[in-house]
């Protein structure tokens, strides 16, 4: 037994690997070989959050179903019944819902990862491991609750006789880019919060902010066409939430609106990892 | 790097920034607020607020551990212990030097790190397994043995939250025993759980030095430091000042005046501004001959000096300690004008630097370590001064009252009570 223990420990890390310390200089990109070194931890941590959400909830899990539900029922009365916002051929409930679904998961890791350093402060200051674990994984146990939800959909869209196509295998990459999304801008906000608490108190406001920015309740068509529209698309969100009802309703294709989406996560993505790599020097020290 | 050799450090130094961010800045509000007031200094030209105080709480330590080698830390608090094992352990950057270490580092900065409240004992076993950096595999191959060494088979299916702290503690440092990395830092993970466990874990931690990996081992208790290390290395304000073999360098420690044990000097900085005009010099335990002291009998009289100086007239002012034990228990409480006799003579003090003194008689205290806090105050008018950890000692009980059985006896104090046996009569 213990000779399997020691087999498994020289795979991943052998006994005679040197380790440097030194002061750390400049800004460092992101070791992605020491990331994978450290798998069975983001595991961990993740199937940690999973876990821990819905404990002592009587609802547990259920949660996660009722969330989207309960919102979408929302919207649908004040928007869909009583504004009578104009969706096409599409019944409100549907329409809101399918961007719903990509809005809450972003929400959700927002929400968790800002919060994430400073809510593992203890870790943080006692041991070590690529710090950007942290807000990784907590984003990653969202996936599950999104996971959940969708089934939610597929059942909503059954119900008014709405047919799945193969367009919908396109749900993938785009619940991929609002993952990286929400990592992005949470990679910012947790390494900012552990020096500015203020951060955690803005979260909300942002973020309400944000779902009025993305056509959520509304369709994408309010906005004017040209400069403003490619100016709106720059939210990540908005390329997401076009590219979710176009793979599961069809109609016009995401146009240039993914692109300029895309584009926005990738400059957040790598200017976040840079940035948390420059600040995570300091988390042990300041948190 | 030598092949033998385990870890290798050269010139670290930490530097903390006081202050400057961890006060000053730790909302936007403070940021943007010192900016503008340091741009207000730069118009009146070297206006002294943007000073940023640093301190250098590692500075220029360099030494070598040998695979297979148990190294033991002392030092007193505020020396750079903690400092250096945090940055072994990579939780923190050294601010210079460069050190390197071969293999994989477990630290037992704090056992129970990463422990989930609402998780059961079985999950966080995996959990805290992962967090100390063991692969799923050996956390799987070792789990029985960890149940068995931590003794909570029974709830070991129960959310760790409804454990007692004693059956939290013993799961928590099972997890971190069975972490095999080839070099384990130890920080004071014995000072907790009782006399039973924390023997069990020091076997521990003797096999895990004698399975020829590496221990670094930090530690206020001396006799675990020379039970578990050949060699130590003795921190003082930062610095390296001694590395010996074990016995020598606790004696260095101990004897040679550089913890200032038994005496204890308040810099200008400890005392708040607050304390004025009451102005706390020292403290010192003073043994029958007139030696300081930090380990004193109890069959002989204890004398505990307070200097001070009064920079002006203080009116009512008593000067006293608390006597209490390391757990914090009070045992008993003294100041210096109790007696009518002394009460009527300094209703006023003028300003001077004086001595309060006081004899605890022989025969009063057992076995044991005490801490001394400080008060200065005046009745119902002003408490000048308090220091709750001023100094502490230990009291050596041989040859007092019950010695002549070796157990140990319940209870603060020892004292050497006159007992009378009459026969009252044979049946």
């Amino acid at each position: 037994m213990l000779t399997k223990g020691h087999m498994a420990e020289s795979k991943t890390l052998p006994a005679n690997q040197v380790v440097t310390i030194k002061p750390a200089k400049g800004w460092l990109g992101i070791d992605l070989q020491e990331l994978w070194h450290y798998r069975e931890l983001i595991y961990f941590l993740t199937w940690r959050d999973i876990k821990v959400r819905y404990k002592q909830a009587a609802l547990g899990i259920a949660w996660a179903i009722l969330q989207p539900v309960l919102t979408t029922l929302i919207t649908s009365i004040v928007f869909g019944y009583l504004l009578k916002v104009d969706t096409g051929t599409l019944p409100y409930p549907v329409f809101t819902l399918a961007a719903l679904l990509p809005w809450h998961l972003f929400q959700l890791s927002l929400q968790k990862s800002s919060v994430s350093l400073v809510g593992n402060a203890n870790l943080i200051t006692k041991i070590y491991f690529p710090r950007v674990i942290i807000p990784l994984s907590s984003v990653l146990a969202v996936l599950v609750d999104f996971g959940i939800s969708l089934v939610i959909l597929f059942i909503a869209m059954a119900i008014y006789k709405m047919p799945l196509t193969w367009n919908a295998l396109w749900l993938v990459p785009l619940t991929l880019l609002t993952v990286l999304a929400a990592l992005a801008v949470g990679l910012w906000l947790s390494a900012l919060n552990v020096q500015y608490r203020d951060i955690q108190q803005m979260v909300p406001f942002l973020l309400q902010i944000w779902m009025y920015a993305t056509p959520i309740v509304y369709p994408i068509t309010i906005i004017p066409e040209g400069t403003i529209r490619y100016l709106y698309s720059l939210n990540p969100m908005v390329g997401v939430v076009q590219g979710f009802r176009w793979a599961l309703f069809g109609g016009s294709a995401p146009d240039m609106t993914l692109l300029f989406s895309s584009i926005a996560v990738v400059v957040l993505l790598v200017s976040g990892l840079f940035f948390f790599r420059r600040m995570e020097k300091t988390f042990a020290d300041v948190v | 790097m030598e092949k033998d050799t385990s870890i290798v450090v050269r010139g670290i130094g930490k530097r903390y920034k006081i202050g400057a961010f961890q006060e000053r800045q730790d909302t936007l509000r403070d940021l943007i607020v010192n900016q503008v007031q340091n741009l207000g200094n730069v118009f009146r030209k070297g206006g002294g607020r943007s000073k940023k105080e640093e301190i250098w709480a590692l500075r220029d330590v360099s030494f070598d551990v040998r695979q297979g080698q148990a190294l033991g830390i002392i030092g007193r608090n505020g020396a750079g212990k903690s400092t250096l094992l945090k940055i072994l352990s990579r939780v923190t950057d050294p601010t210079e030097g460069y050190g390197e270490l071969r293999g994989r580092v477990g630290s037992l900065l704090e056992v129970g790190t990463g422990f989930h409240p609402e998780l059961t004992g079985r999950e966080n076993i995996f959990l805290n397994g992962a967090i100390l950096g063991m692969q799923r595999r050996e956390i799987e191959a070792r789990f029985d043995e960890i149940v068995a060494f931590s003794e909570v088979e029974k709830f070991i299916d129960t959310p760790v939250k409804r454990y007692s702290s004693g059956m939290y503690l013993r799961l928590a440092f099972a997890v971190a025993a069975h972490l095999e990395p080839e070099i384990l830092v130890v920080d004071e993970v014995l000072a907790v759980g009782d006399a039973d466990f924390q023997r069990k874990c020091l076997g521990k931690m003797g096999d895990v030095a004698d399975s020829g990996r590496t221990v670094l081992f930090v530690s206020h208790n001396m006799s675990a430091i020379l039970r578990l290390t050949q060699e130590t290395i003795v921190l003082d304000k930062g610095g390296l000042s001694l590395r010996a073999p074990s016995g020598e360098a606790v004696d260095f420690y101990l004897n040679r005046g550089l913890s200032k044990l038994g005496e204890r000097y308040w810099e200008e900085d400890e005392v708040p501004a607050s304390s004025k005009p009451f102005k706390p010099l020292a403290i010192r335990i003073v043994d029958k001959d007139g030696n300081v002291s930090d380990s004193v009998r109890s069959v002989e009289p204890i004398t505990i000096e307070i200097d001070y100086e009064l920079l002006e007239e203080i009116t009512g002012l008593r000067v006293g300690y608390y006597l209490l034990t390391t757990r914090g228990e009070p045992v008993f409480t003294s100041f210096d004008i109790d007696s009518e006799e002394l009460f009527r003579e300094f209703t006023a003090r003028p300003k001077g630097v004086y001595s309060s003194r006081c004899v605890i008689p022989a025969d009063t205290l057992n076995e044991g370590r005490f801490v001394l806090g400080v008060n200065a105050s005046s009745y119902r008018i002003k408490r000048y001064f308090q220091d709750d950890q001023a100094l502490s000692f230990s009291v050596d009980a041989s040859g007092a009252a019950g010695t002549q059985w070796p157990e140990p006896r319940p209870g603060a104090v020892r004292p050497a009570l006159k007992w009378t046996i009459e026969e009252r009569g044979r049946s």
